[in-house]
């Protein structure tokens, strides 16, 4: 085919991604300089970002049978972009200031490391051929194994590391084993292609199902549903906190929209074993993953527990299929990602890479309000967006997926949504009362303020103020999203 | 203009509360008086100017005294609408005056983090107003939800330790995830009523009077109807739902018991009336017999249990199980009456356990336990306070001369005919009520002294007001009137509404 300036601009976001990956490893090279390799990503990602305005003016666009660059493919890429860049300032305040102080090895490779992964989230959202989704996958994935051991002097960073790398290659070779049997029933590789040949056949073969099947097991290993969740909370917890944002905003936020659009326009899931089985599977991650975080004394081990919940609730509307679903997973992600960025950036704001272990034990956060009240007004704020309460964020959210599921009657998933919540509920006022207990003899564990951690802090502030704004006026995200449908369903 | 001022007044005073603390103590606690004072103020005169003889009834679109539109979240037809009517505007009057009574009782029992506690306080009560006023269905929810935050750091951060220190976040958490739970469920069925709207007319609208016309089929409405009812069950309390509420009266500061007892409650009251019953009539006719039937069962159970206790606060507490019952037997009675007497009710126990509350706490100010059998003989050692509390304690048991006579005597009179063995069983309530209100007079006042040393008596803030509350409850006995009359037209409508569903049976036979 040609490539035309269209093309390009569709493109852009992607190509000036991968371009600020090579020029951030052209400037490593040619001296290492902590601030000018941050603000070079900074700036690659902010012109990426920007360069979606133009992008969208040529949607839809169908670039290399590889991708698509429709309306939706923008929206995720927006999100994943804009977690990105959250992340790389967390990164900042994370790994100090000046060397000698802070982080002790090498600092620039990280930022390198994530925008390559991001490329790789950007490949995904817009994805519609399974060579393009393995593609993105991976290049999602593999440098996520370096950023995870990146710690390398905490022995817990380098075991997640090799964890997450051992499990995520199990799940790749699922995925690539259920691509090959789809290829081989139904000849071709594009989503369309696929979707088209298996509604021909009417009802899908068992070789089909199968293949549907093993893909699913794939991608879920990346969303950590129950019951591939194995992994998560060990590597929540050794991974550095910056780097478990990422894994737990960027990176699923990717992986669930590529998850979507094959869910969407794949008619073998719309009935048979294997919704049965997204619905085993959804209601399993919800009530396990509430149940397993309930007594957890590590915030991340928490949080990581919370968020397989969370991709549990997701899956409602991803079962749920019709009217609202593909809004309220648009709206319920955006609001995840605001959510699990804000605690995140907490819990990096609060650590320090040098003296081991992340502060992530909840009994560091006693009392936190009585030390630095605007960071404990930020995680009080996100605790209550992710138990979906009003006012935040998180309960548009919630209720988004909450009506995508009355409107589609999935009665069970609704009552494990509600049971499943009622249990999150405990453990995130739990988090919540530990903030504010005041304890005699407080042990500080704190990292000292420096001028990237207040640029980490208004980060989060800003963060905190926009959960509050969209839980009190939704209404702009709710058009963005309203746009963000589907084209290819459409087709 | 005014309806959205009435919720807004109370968070601006809470910020306001939580930003001057740095100034000192005092001036957060002015600052939550006067906005408390400026709420029941503005009640006041809404209750006063408004005409309150039309209100929602069925067969027509709802009439309101007053009604505030704003378009908020356009995508799904929900707007910012509030209406007020009789029943309204005597709940706000009731939040306004317990709000103040609130800020004054916890003056000085709470020392610490001064400005925060009455942010929580004041969100609460704005919270409450807004449920009171919300005739969009996703905003009743919003506010429904959103009161519970605040109240679960009152408890948590201010409540009393209890026995082993880690009770008050057990009793904050356990009221959260009930409230939280059962709220969901009600989330569930508010949407499966707007999709049934959506389907029949393709408008997807949260607005009550759209709503109000969707018609149903009687399984689905029965559900619908169950979602809220349990929703509205575990706020009421309800038997089977009520385990959280000892617990957190028992652990929460003063201000937090008597915005529980005297205005949380009431918003479930109110919630069946102004949503439950004219969204699902015929459900709810169906309904009414395990209802009332529930309620005689909170009667006699919550007496039982509160002759039992040996902690005073949770006597009150489960004393309140037993009041509300009445209510709930009056709602689903579908006698005017009885609705009438609901709301007497309603008001009455505000007032009378908004007393017992604070007097609870003041008690508790100066014997340091809430343990009746730590206390004994306590008549002879301080005045004015055994006084008071007796009285309080026979308004509760139901005296004549007392606004709580008035409410019980006109639900058991008004629900006599559609239900006698109910009424009958639910009068044993009376009986009950006076065994665990004397015991609680007899083992806190009277008996042998512990102690000799006479006891600090109250203080002129104290004093006034429960004296005040004493004088309004007595002229709620003497003079219900003004209440009745406020009232009549909303639970006209409440009464048609099931009343004609009630009657479809009969004349179908």
């Amino acid at each position: 085919m040609q490539l035309t300036t269209q093309h390009f601009i569709a493109l852009l976001p992607l190509l000036i991604t991968s371009a600020t990956a090579v020029l951030v490893m052209l400037a490593i090279a040619w001296k290492r300089n902590h601030a000018m390799t941050f603000g070079l990503s900074v700036l690659g990602l902010n012109l990426a970002l920007l360069s979606l305005i133009p992008a969208l003016g040529v949607t839809p666009i169908e670039v290399t049978p590889l991708l698509l660059v429709d309306k939706f493919a923008c929206y995720y890429m927006a999100l994943v972009l804009a977690s990105t860049l959250a992340c790389v300032t967390l990164i900042h305040a994370y790994l100090g200031g000046e060397s000698g102080k802070g982080y002790p090895g090498n600092r620039e490779e990280l930022y390198l490391l994530m925008l390559l992964s991001a490329a790789g989230g950007l490949v995904l959202v817009s994805a519609q051929h399974l060579a393009g989704l393995f593609i993105g996958l991976e290049l999602l994935s593999v440098p996520t194994y370096g950023m995870i051991a990146y710690a390398f002097f905490n022995k817990r960073s380098l075991e997640a590391g090799i964890k997450y790398m051992v499990l995520s290659a199990a799940g790749s070779a699922f995925l690539l084993f259920g691509m090959a049997l789809l290829y081989a029933e139904s000849g071709s590789l594009s989503f369309a292609g696929i979707g088209a040949k298996l509604a021909a056949d009417g009802l899908p073969s068992m070789l089909a199902q199968i293949g549907l099947g093993m893909m699913l097991i794939g991608l879920a290993f990346k969303l950590s549903l129950v019951p591939f969740h194995l992994w998560t909370p060990d590597v929540y917890e050794g991974a550095p906190a910056p780097v478990a944002a990422f894994l737990a905003t960027a990176s699923k936020v990717a992986v669930f929209a590529v998850l979507l659009r094959l869910y969407q326009i794949s008619p073998v899931t719309a009935g048979g074993w294997l919704s049965e089985l997204l619905t085993v599977i959804a209601i399993a991650s919800i009530l396990f993953g509430n149940l397993l975080a309930l007594l957890q004394n590590n915030l991340k081990r928490l949080l990581g527990y919370s968020s397989i919940a969370h991709f549990g609730y997701l899956l409602v509307a991803l079962i749920a299929s019709k009217g609202l679903a593909v809004e309220a997973v648009g709206v319920y992600l955006a609001t995840y990602v605001l959510t699990s960025l804000g605690a995140f950036g907490v819990i990096t704001l609060m650590s320090t890479p040098y003296s081991g272990r992340d502060a992530d034990a909840l009994y560091e956060y006693r009392g936190l309000f009585w030390r630095r009240p605007y960071l404990t007004a930020v995680l009080t704020v996100m605790m209550l967006s992710l138990a979906g309460i009003p006012l935040t964020a998180g309960f548009i959210g919630k209720f988004y997926v909450v009506a995508a599921g009355v409107q589609s009657q999935q009665w069970w998933l609704l009552g494990a949504l509600v049971l499943g919540s009622a249990i999150g509920v405990f453990y995130y006022l739990r988090v919540m009362v530990t903030l504010f207990m005041v304890e005699p003899n407080l042990r500080r564990h704190d990292a000292e303020l420096h001028w990237a951690q207040r640029a980490g802090g208004m980060m989060l502030l800003f963060v905190a103020l926009l959960a509050f704004f969209l839980g009190v006026y939704p209404q702009p995200l709710l058009e963005l999203v309203q746009q963000a449908g589907l084209v290819a369903i459409a087709q | 203009m005014i309806l959205p001022w009435l919720i807004l007044i109370p968070f601006i005073g809470g910020l306001l509360c939580w930003q001057l603390e740095r100034f000192g103590n005092t001036l957060p606690r002015w600052i939550a008086l006067l906005t408390m004072g400026l709420l029941f103020g503005l009640g006041l005169w809404l209750w006063a100017t408004g005409d309150f003889s039309l209100a929602p009834a069925p067969g027509a679109d709802p009439v309101w005294a007053a009604e505030f539109q704003l378009q908020w979240i356009e995508r799904l037809g929900i707007s910012v609408h509030l209406a007020l009517d009789g029943l309204s505007v005597l709940m706000i009057s009731l939040t306004g005056l317990l709000g103040v009574l609130s800020v004054l009782c916890s003056w000085n029992e709470i020392q610490n983090r001064v400005g925060f506690f009455h942010l929580n306080l004041m969100w609460i009560l704005g919270g409450v107003v807004g449920v009171f006023l919300a005739v969009d269905l996703f905003l009743f929810f919003f506010f429904w939800e959103m009161m519970l935050v605040p109240m679960f750091f009152l408890i948590a951060l201010w409540g009393h330790s209890g026995s082993d220190g880690k009770t008050r976040i057990y009793a904050a958490t356990k009221f959260f995830i009930f409230t939280q739970a059962s709220g969901l469920v009600m989330l569930v069925a508010i949407l499966g009523l707007v999709f049934v709207h959506f389907d029949q007319t393709g408008v997807l609208t949260f607005n009550y009077a759209d709503l109000l016309k969707t018609k149903m089929a009687a399984g689905t409405e029965y559900i619908l109807m169950l979602g809220f009812f349990i929703a509205f069950a575990v706020k009421f309390p309800v038997v089977p739902f009520h385990s959280w509420l000892p617990d957190a009266h028992a652990q929460a500061p003063t201000a937090g018991s008597v915005d529980l007892a005297g205005i949380l409650l009431k918003t479930a009251a109110y919630g069946l009336m102004r949503f439950a019953l004219p969204l699902f009539p015929n459900a709810s006719a169906e309904f009414a017999p395990i209802a009332q039937w529930l309620g005689v069962f909170a009667i006699i159970y919550g007496a039982l249990l509160s002759f039992a206790q040996t902690d005073i606060k949770r006597l009150v507490a489960f004393s309140s199980v037993s009041h509300m019952g009445f209510v709930l037997i009056a709602i689903y009675s579908a006698s005017e009456i009885a609705l009438q007497g609901a709301v007497v009710q309603m008001m009455a126990h505000g007032l009378s356990a908004a007393a017992l509350f604070i007097l609870c706490g003041q008690l508790y100010e100066r014997v340091h336990t809430r343990d009746m059998r730590e206390m004994g003989g306590i008549w002879a050692r301080m005045p004015w306070l055994p006084a008071v509390s007796l009285f309080f304690a026979a308004a509760a048991l139901g005296l004549p001369g007392t606004g709580n006579f008035v409410g019980e005597f006109l639900i058991l009179v008004g629900s006599f005919q559609s239900a006698p063995w109910v009424t009958v069983l639910a009068a044993t309530g009376l009986v009950f009520g006076s065994v665990y209100s004397l015991i609680m007079i007899h083992r806190a006042y009277f008996g042998p002294a512990k102690a000799d040393t006479a006891l600090p008596g109250l203080k002129p803030r104290e004093l006034s007001m429960v004296l005040g509350l004493a004088v309004l409850l007595i002229l709620l006995g003497v003079y219900p009137q003004p209440v009745l009359d406020t009232s009549a037209a909303s639970m006209q409508g409440v009464q048609q509404w099931l009343g004609s569903a009630l009657n479809q049976p009969v004349l179908a036979r």
